[in-house]
Formats: structure tokens, sequence, C-alpha cells
């Protein structure tokens, strides 16, 4: 049952040969046998589960049940849910139950969907290993056989890693300069970014607010269609979210491709790039032109400058939003201040883990008196160049294709002396959340026994043609149904 | 660039984070390294193009000037870590 879809697990609740209670009777058993191993959830919520899958049962069986009724899924810790600990993957949040529900959890719980728990993340999204989390390291279910301790990617690292290891069939994720993408390339499933704007970030906790962006973690394409019916829409309560109608994204599954014009970056297919990732790329690249796309390689000029533009805008607004964090309304609060600055200081000096506080420091410089122009200012204007990148390519192109990391899973721990090494890891998926395109990434193949993605990247609001083309690649290829031993 | 202490000094009492002698240096260290990635941006020519802060260039949007939150005072402060007769507690400010 734990290696159906959520689509396929819908059908069966609807055919009555399952039970939502069973179902998720499962799911959480399997959580609390298997989840030591990889330490994916942060916080289960078995009662809450078992209260709502009951629930979804009776409506069911009340005949007013839909797609997702009684399906289990878990959400990122980083959306907040009332009355359940939503912590950010930090120590600041460790204690923090809010008052409310993110827009993105009440439009799963009005769909009827049982929530298990909340998943693993890098501290506050900012990091790329799940190395920075509070509440410890997330192991990749790749690679474990072999006695070897995997990153899962990151920041969604423990929806990602839960997928792998079949402890939920859906999970939500966020991705502010590739942490739903990369992820689900390292883990071996498929996940989707949607255009800046699409989904909600009301109860979202922000990082980079013009960057952030909820979006949809699954095993197939098709999942992540039902996942973004749900999540898609605009929200009176951000400000951001933009006010356009939300196609059903499953309706569009099965369009032709024959014709789909896709596009090469070249300054993807660079020597940042192994020889053996190059090849899975483009062996799923000659999957598409026997689907009937036809493909010719395009450039970003300006990519290359994605990664130094990235690391003064997030930093930057994380600066910015993560003031918020003073120990006086909610969250940790450091022991016996003595006055009100040594309780901001150490507060936020005790809250915080490394690579948040070296983020805040570098982005209060950027954006401090005497560097705002140079930092600041110089790195808005280089994104809009790299947006217009996309926009020229997308004259040309329907679909952008490429890797998603420049290697498989890396090894816990290696990563660790040198913070830009870890930057490096985004180089393919930065531009996507400075230009505000969406993106998903597919599984595409394997080198040495670990999932390689195939980064497919769309123009703004294409996100149904994006889910088509991932479901035609997994009508003809297997490595998403390809399990870790 | 490279990154003084007195800069991270600074910077660290901006951010009101409080950052021990020892940690300087290792902060010297790598948010040189950060800065030094970040100073890529200087090669771009960037002459006649204006700064882009959000990705769709959208207008805020107005809502009709209504009252449309309750009063949860309860609720949000029963998360706090000190409160006391509705009030948000912290250290004396003033003597």
């Amino acid at each position: 049952m734990h290696n159906k879809s959520v689509a396929e697990l819908s059908r069966d609740l609807e055919s009555g040969s399952v039970s939502s209670v069973e179902l998720t009777r499962e799911f959480l058993n399997r959580i609390k046998t298997e989840d030591a191993k990889y330490n994916s959830f942060i916080t289960l919520t078995e009662d809450e589960a078992m209260a709502d899958a009951k629930a979804a049962d009776e409506l069911r069986a009340a005949g007013k049940a839909n797609v997702w009724t009684g399906v289990p899924f878990a959400h990122k810790d980083i959306f907040c849910t009332n009355g359940v600990t939503t912590t950010c993957g930090s120590k600041m949040l460790a204690n923090f139950v809010p008052p409310y529900d993110a827009t993105v959890t009440a439009n799963f719980r009005a769909a009827g969907a049982v929530c298990l728990g909340k998943t693993n993340m890098d501290e506050f999204a900012m990091g790329s290993s799940n190395e920075s989390s509070f509440f410890g390291p997330v192991t990749n279910p790749w690679g474990l056989s072999n006695g070897e301790k995997r990153v899962p990617g990151g920041s969604s690292g423990g929806s990602a890693a839960a997928l792998a290891a079949r402890l939920v069939p859906a999970a939500t994720a966020t991705d502010t300069g590739g942490s739903i993408r990369q992820p689900a390339a390292l883990c071996g499933i498929t996940g989707l970014k949607p255009t800046y704007g699409r989904v909600s970030r009301h109860g979202m906790i922000a990082f980079a607010s013009s960057l952030d962006q909820g979006g949809s973690m699954a095993r197939t394409a098709e999942d992540n269609a039902l996942m973004l019916n749900v999540m898609a829409g605009f929200d009176p309560k951000d400000a951001t979210s933009v006010d356009r109608a939300v196609p059903d994204y499953t309706a569009t599954l099965n369009e032709p491709l024959k014709g789909l014009r896709v596009g090469l970056p070249k300054e993807y297919f660079s020597d940042q790039l192994s020889p053996v990732m190059e090849q899975q790329v483009r062996n799923a690249v000659a999957e598409y032109e026997k689907l009937g796309a036809t493909v010719k390689e395009i450039s970003l000029p300006h990519a290359n400058l994605a990664v130094a533009a990235y690391y003064v805008i997030a930093p930057a607004e994380a600066s910015a939003n993560l003031s918020r964090f003073d120990g006086v309304r909610y969250g940790y609060r450091c022991e016996d201040p003595k006055d009100l600055n040594d309780l901001y200081t150490r507060t936020r000096a005790e809250g915080f883990g490394d690579e948040v506080k070296r983020r805040i420091l570098v982005g209060t410089f950027a954006l401090s008196a005497g560097y705002f122009d140079a930092y600041f200012l110089k790195a808005q204007k280089v994104r809009r160049l790299i947006q217009q990148d996309f926009i020229n390519a997308f004259k040309e192109v329907d679909m952008l294709m490429s890797p998603v990391s420049p290697s498989p899973a890396f090894l816990q721990g290696i990563e660790h002396s040198d913070p830009v090494t870890m930057y490096l890891e985004d180089i393919f998926t930065i531009a996507v959340n400075l230009a505000g395109v969406p993106a998903m990434s597919v599984p595409a193949g394997f080198v040495d026994g670990l999932p390689v993605g195939l980064q497919i990247i769309g123009n703004y609001f294409g996100e149904a043609r994006l889910l088509n083309a991932a479901h035609q690649f997994q009508q003809v290829t297997d490595w998403h149904q390809t399990l870790p031993q | 660039m490279s990154i003084s202490r007195e800069d991270i000094e600074k910077v660290a009492v901006l951010a009101r984070i409080r950052v021990d002698e020892a940690q300087v240096s290792a902060l010297e260290s790598d948010l040189g390294n950060i800065l030094n990635l970040v100073d890529q941006l200087s090669a771009a020519d960037t002459a006649n193009v204006g700064p882009l802060s959000h990705p769709l260039d959208a207008v805020q949007c107005l809502r009709a000037d209504e009252v449309t939150e309750t009063n949860q005072r309860e609720a949000f402060q029963a998360i706090a870590p000190a409160t006391e007769n509705g009030l948000y507690l912290v250290p004396r400010v003033i003597e």
C-alpha cells in the first residue's frame, strides 16, 4: 500500500478497498518503525491524524468526498499548523505552537487530506544538505544499503527523504533557491516549484520574500498536479499572490508533446557538470525527442551571475524577515536577560544556528550605509538581466531542460568547511527563483546507484504544461518508480 | 572584498546578534568568502538597467477598509515568553 501514488490511494479509498483509518495507521506505523534511520520527521501528529482519518471516512460514507479526502501526507515544518508545533528547523521556534493555519495548511485541511506530521528541514530553509536543522541531519534513503550516510539535499530534505523511503505519498515543500528541486533530484522523487505568486505564502515562515515559493513533492507528476490543484490560488492574506484563474492541472496531463520546443541552456552544460551526470540528462532529453519534441541549444548569458546575485538578495531579505525573532512575543528567549539589548542579542545568538547567523550578518552588511548601492542595488539590477534572459529564451522555446544539481547526493559532513562550496550546489536552480518562473525536478536516471534529476523550466504560469511534460516522460520511463534498497 | 573585524562587530550590533571574540575570526573568513563570491557582480554591465525587486513587478493590492480580524490577544499571548495583564514583558527600560 505504501508504494502507491496519491492517485492510486485516492481510487482505493473511493472503491472502498481501504479506509483512511487503515491507510493512516499503516503510514504512521511505517514512520514509527523506519524513520529512526532517516530523521525525516520533526513532529508526528498521530492523534490528530487518526481523528482526521476517521472524519474523512465519515465524509466519504456520506458521499461528500473529493480526491484528497482521507489521503495521508505531510507538511514541511515551515508551514504553520494551528495547535501543532512549527519549528522551521530552528531552536528559535522549537516551542512555537502557531495559533493559526498557513493558507496552504488550511487548503489541505479543507480538502480533507490527513496530515501525518511535520518534516525536517534546514534551519529557516537555509541550506542544501539538511544538515543545518536544529533537530539533526536527515539521511537520504539512497546509499544507506552500502552503509553510506548521504544528504537528502535541502532545504526540503525531510519531505524528500520521507517520500523516497515511502513514509508518505505526498509532502509540501518550499523553494527559495532550489529547496524543492535539489532534494527531489537527490532523493529520486518528483517536485514542483510553481511560479512566484501562484501559491500563497501566508503562514509560510519567511526566508526571502521575493524568492520564497511553496510547492509540492510526490513520486509522480500526476500527484504533483493533484497537490497544486489544492495549493494554488489567490489569497488576500498574501499581497504577492496572483489573482489568476487556477486550471485543473490534471486535465492536460495526457496532451501529446509533439512539436514541444525544448531549449538546452548551454551555460548549464558547463564543466561544473560531471560527464556522467550530463549523460543522464542528455538521455532524458533524447526521450523527449522520441516523444516529438524539438531540441535546440539556447543561452542564458547572465546565468553565471545568479549565485552571486542570490547571495546578496536572499540574505538581505532574510536579515529583515528574521528581525522579528526577538524573544518577546513568541519562540526562544534567553535566560535572565540583564537589559533589553541583552535580551535581543543573546536570544538571537543562542536561538539561531551558524548558517542562519552568517546569512543575517551578510544581509545586514549588504543593506548597511555605504554598501547598499554596491551590493543590494547592484544585485537587483543583475536580477533584471537574469529575468530578461528567461523572457528572451521563452520567445524561442516552450521549456528549458537542464541538470538540477552538479552531482548526485554527497556524503554527510563533507561540505561543512566552507559555506561557499555548499552555495554552488544550487548553481543550476537559483536563476529560476530570481526570475520567478516555475520549474520541476523529475527523476531521470542514476549515477553510481544514486538518483539524478532532470530540471524542466517553464514560462510564467506554465505549470500545467510542465506537469504535462513530466507526466508524459513518466509514461515512458520508470526512474520515478525505482526504490532505494 | 575582505571584511574587517570592525565591520563584523558593527554589523553584529546592527543585526542584534551577540558575537563572541572567538567567533569573529571564523566569521571574518566565512563572510569574506561569501563577499568574494558576490564580487562577481561588479563584472556585470548594469549601466541602463533598473533594479528588479519582485519577479512579477506587481503593485500593492488594496482591500476595503473594514475590520476583518477578530481580537485574538489571549491566543497570541499564550505563546509569549512573558506577559502580564495583557502586556508583553521585557527587562526594565526606564529606571
